[in-house]
């Protein structure tokens, strides 16, 4: 009997033909994806890496709403070109608290991977409110609704709760103070400032949108970009400790 | 027992099962809304509870309306197919169509034009979705449910399974699909490509999925024919493998039941690594395999020819749907995806450029001693171009995964480029073609004018020519402005330079999408004309030859 007629197995029965379509499609996604999750190697041993403050979450939760992604990449190559025009290559462990990734495939806008510090808050907020006064050439839509908006963040714990079930490192008082943190975060001078700093490394505290009296989804926005690539300091990072 | 002559009506135990689900899905969404974190969540709440209302109305108007006895399987000795579905399925796509075409030129225009933006429901970033979308899913999915539902039935000479199922299956795809476009311009989205839509309606979508598998595999066991034919491998590889896809990728843990905010269960480099392999597949399944289901039934249905090769078409299923769930990291090249899973995507990649190749060759050779229909038959010639253009991209595809071509091409408007000729040439041409063809048996009557297909195949492919065309120059363009250098050693543009470049382009590329659009339109009226005149179809109909 040839090869050929035995294929008639896979066409004269239907669920046989399902087990093979099952199993021929399982070995490639088995291969590339399982290795990524016991592999230590895959994410870099780095220092400074926190999860996001709650008012940087919830900027996150904005920028994944808004689609953000479409145009802006979070992912420097290590190519000349991109480190010389973003910064630093990035880090699998930058994005390791990102559910999910942002990382992007497109340019229409610049990478964002390492905007945090770039640019002052003032800045952010013109361009949010109107991209062409500042940057008189750009495509990007106008975002001035962000900061007419109050944020909501009535549920914040529950955002921080169920990162913290997914693996991220946040704390019980971390999720409890949720709330109160947006506040503290928003409030340049807070006395709970320190507090916050601590669990928070490199923390910016201060209004952002240029309106002390209201916290708007332009704060938490501007917040969020503020701190992309800011946490691993590349003075003291190694890349050769972490060859892969 | 009823009596044989005279049967009592009793409702089903699917009816009725089906109407208490609604009615308790009616009482659970009531609730949701009441309490919902957000306006947009309650409304789509709100949403769910119509449908469940309509839908218990439905299953009692229809049990109210419908004879006592079961539908027969089989009359006068044919099999009684069930068309009604299919015919809903094949409106919604050409609806649906024009609707992403249209949604798709208009942020053409955005890009081109940012005044057009309106915020903040139609900035481009809630509309691009809404585009890709509408065309893959609406579009595509409903020509891939009309087409699958036809063709299962007709190659294996049996109706179609279930009762409620198929309905329950176009149904309520529709509305997920309409759940999804409009959460996109409500801001309710994973952000994550080609599998924006979040939590609630990912579950409306599994559960419609798993219908879906069930009703496509129990007309395959009830088939009179010995053989499953080659077009159902590909239908049953691509139903399953979505399945699988969606579930992997959407794994993803709701803030509340009252929120439609959900944090996917993977993060970071893995998260990118999920969804490229469920990017691309989604590419490789849903774009390719269901489509090249309707190339091996639609094609050698028209040309009136066999199969070119059936060895081949063995060789091509198993090859192609091995190697493409390899290919995702090809995505990911210069990433911090650790290297070796960058060099595997990119090897399978190249090697699927055979598979891909050889499918193309079984579909073109399928006109072997019929190239002359290619002359007096417009929709024949839309299908062989579409296989064409599969060839094309299928070239294109593996040169891009190749890492120092990708250095170039990634992030720019190359990807853009190559992904219509695909999405424009292959699955929008091979579906035309299809639904050219499936309207007209369906309704059974003649197509009304193959003047209107010529026209809508030519301005339609000039559209696609200007808009390949304009996106290769703008690629290749904006990749090299990236990494230019001056004498002194210094990047030569800043990035905004390089986003000035793309203006005129970016115009081109909306007039090209402006004709396909009109085409769509030529092609719509005239299948209006066809459903709505009185004349019957002669009854000739050719039998298809067996691919052994």
């Amino acid at each position: 009997m040839s090869l050929w007629q035995k294929h008639a197995i896979f066409e004269k029965n239907s669920i046989v033909l399902l087990i093979g379509i099952l199993i021929v499609v399982a070995i490639g996604g088995l291969v590339e994806i399982v290795p990524l999750f016991y592999l230590k190697n895959t994410i870099e041993k780095v220092d400074g890496m926190r999860p996001y403050t709650p008012l940087e979450l919830a900027g996150r939760d904005i920028y994944v709403r808004e689609g953000c992604y479409l145009c802006h990449s979070q992912m420097i190559r290590p190519l000349r070109d991109e480190v010389e025009r973003y910064g630093h290559y990035s880090l699998a462990a930058e994005s390791m608290y990102d559910h999910p990734f942002q990382w992007g495939s497109e340019r229409q806008g610049p990478d964002l991977a390492r905007i945090g510090g770039k640019y002052s808050d003032d800045w952010h907020r013109d361009h949010l409110r109107d991209p062409r006064s500042v940057v008189p050439g750009s495509i990007m839509p106008d975002y001035g609704f962000l900061e007419q908006t109050d944020l909501d963040y009535s549920h914040i714990d529950q955002n921080l709760r169920v990162q913290a079930e997914l693996g991220t490192p946040y704390t019980k008082q971390d999720i409890a103070d949720a709330k109160k943190d947006i506040v503290t975060q928003t409030t340049a001078d807070s006395p709970d400032a320190g507090d916050l700093a601590k669990r928070y490394p490199k923390v910016n505290v201060r209004d952002f949108d240029g309106d002390p009296k209201r916290i708007t989804e332009a704060d938490a926005l501007i917040a969020y970009l503020q701190t992309l690539g800011t946490f691993v300091d590349f003075k003291l990072y190694n890349d050769k400790a972490n060859i892969r | 027992m009823a009596n044989a002559l005279a049967p009592t009506k009793r409702m089903t135990i699917g009816e009725g099962g089906a109407a208490l689900t609604f009615v308790a899905l009616a009482f659970l969404t009531l609730v949701i809304a009441a309490r919902a974190y957000t306006p947009g969540y309650a409304f789509h709440a709100y949403l769910f509870c119509a449908a469940s209302v309509a839908a218990v109305f439905a299953i009692f108007n229809r049990y109210f309306s419908r004879p006592a006895a079961p539908t027969p399987l089989v009359i006068d000795g044919k099999p009684n197919y069930n068309l009604g579905p299919i015919k809903f399925a094949s409106v919604a796509a050409m609806f649906w169509g024009i609707a992403a075409f249209a949604v798709g030129v208009y942020i053409a225009l955005e890009l081109s034009f940012p005044a057009l933006n309106i915020e903040p429901w139609f900035n481009f970033g809630r509309m691009r979705p809404l585009h890709t979308s509408a065309a893959i899913f609406a579009f595509g999915g409903n020509v891939l449910l009309a087409t699958s539902f036809y063709v299962v039935q007709r190659t294996c000479r049996a109706r179609l399974a279930g009762d409620l199922a198929p309905w329950f299956v176009i149904l309520g795809y529709n509305f997920f699909i309409v759940i999804a476009g409009t959460g996109y311009l409500l801001g309710i989205t994973h952000s994550k490509e080609y599998a924006e839509p979040e939590w609630y309606a990912d579950i409306l979508l599994v559960a419609v999925w798993v219908v879906y598998l069930l009703v496509f595999l129990g007309t395959l066991m009830r088939r009179t024919e010995p053989h499953i034919y080659v077009a159902n491998w590909f239908y049953l590889a691509f139903i399953v493998t979505i399945a699988v896809l969606v579930l992997g990728n959407n794994a993803a843990v709701p803030v509340s039941i009252f929120s439609p905010k959900s944090y996917i269960v993977w993060a970071g480099v893995q998260d990118a690594m999920v969804q490229w392999w469920y990017g691309h597949n989604a590419v490789g399944f849903f774009l390719t395999a269901g489509f090249l289901a309707i190339m091996y039934y639609f094609i050698p249905k028209r040309a009136e020819r066999p199969v070119y090769s059936y060895r081949l078409s063995i060789i091509h299923f198993w090859a192609l749907i091995f190697l493409y769930i390899w290919a995702g990291p090809h995505h990911l090249h210069y990433t911090a995806l650790p290297d070796w899973a960058q060099t595997l995507g990119m090897t399978f990649s190249i090697m699927l450029w055979m598979p891909s190749w050889g499918g193309m060759i079984n579909g073109i050779m399928t006109l072997s001693g019929a190239w002359d229909k290619l002359r007096t038959d417009p929709v024949l010639r839309m299908m062989v171009v579409s296989v064409a253009f599969y060839g094309m991209s299928t070239f294109e595809g593996p040169m891009m995964s190749v890492r120092i071509v990708n250095s170039l091409s990634h992030y720019t408007n190359w990807t853009i480029g190559h992904v219509h000729s695909g999405a424009l040439g292959w699955v929008a041409y091979v579906s035309f073609g299809a639904l050219y063809c499936l309207i007209p048996w369906l309704w059974n009557r003649r197509l009304y004018s193959l003047k209107l297909v010529n026209w809508h195949f030519w301005i339609s492919t000039i559209g696609i020519v200007l808009y390949i065309t304009s996106m290769w120059v703008a690629g290749i363009l904006q990749g090299l402005m990236w990494r230019a250098y001056t004498s002194l050693g210094f990047l030569e543009y800043s990035f905004v330079e390089t986003v000035e470049a793309m203006h005129p382009f970016y115009v081109i590329r909306a007039i090209g999408g402006i004709l396909f659009l009109i085409g769509a339109l030529v092609m719509a009226f005239n299948l209006w004309k066809t459903v709505t005149s009185a004349e019957e179809a002669a009854p000739e109909r050719t039998v298809l030859v067996p691919a052994e």
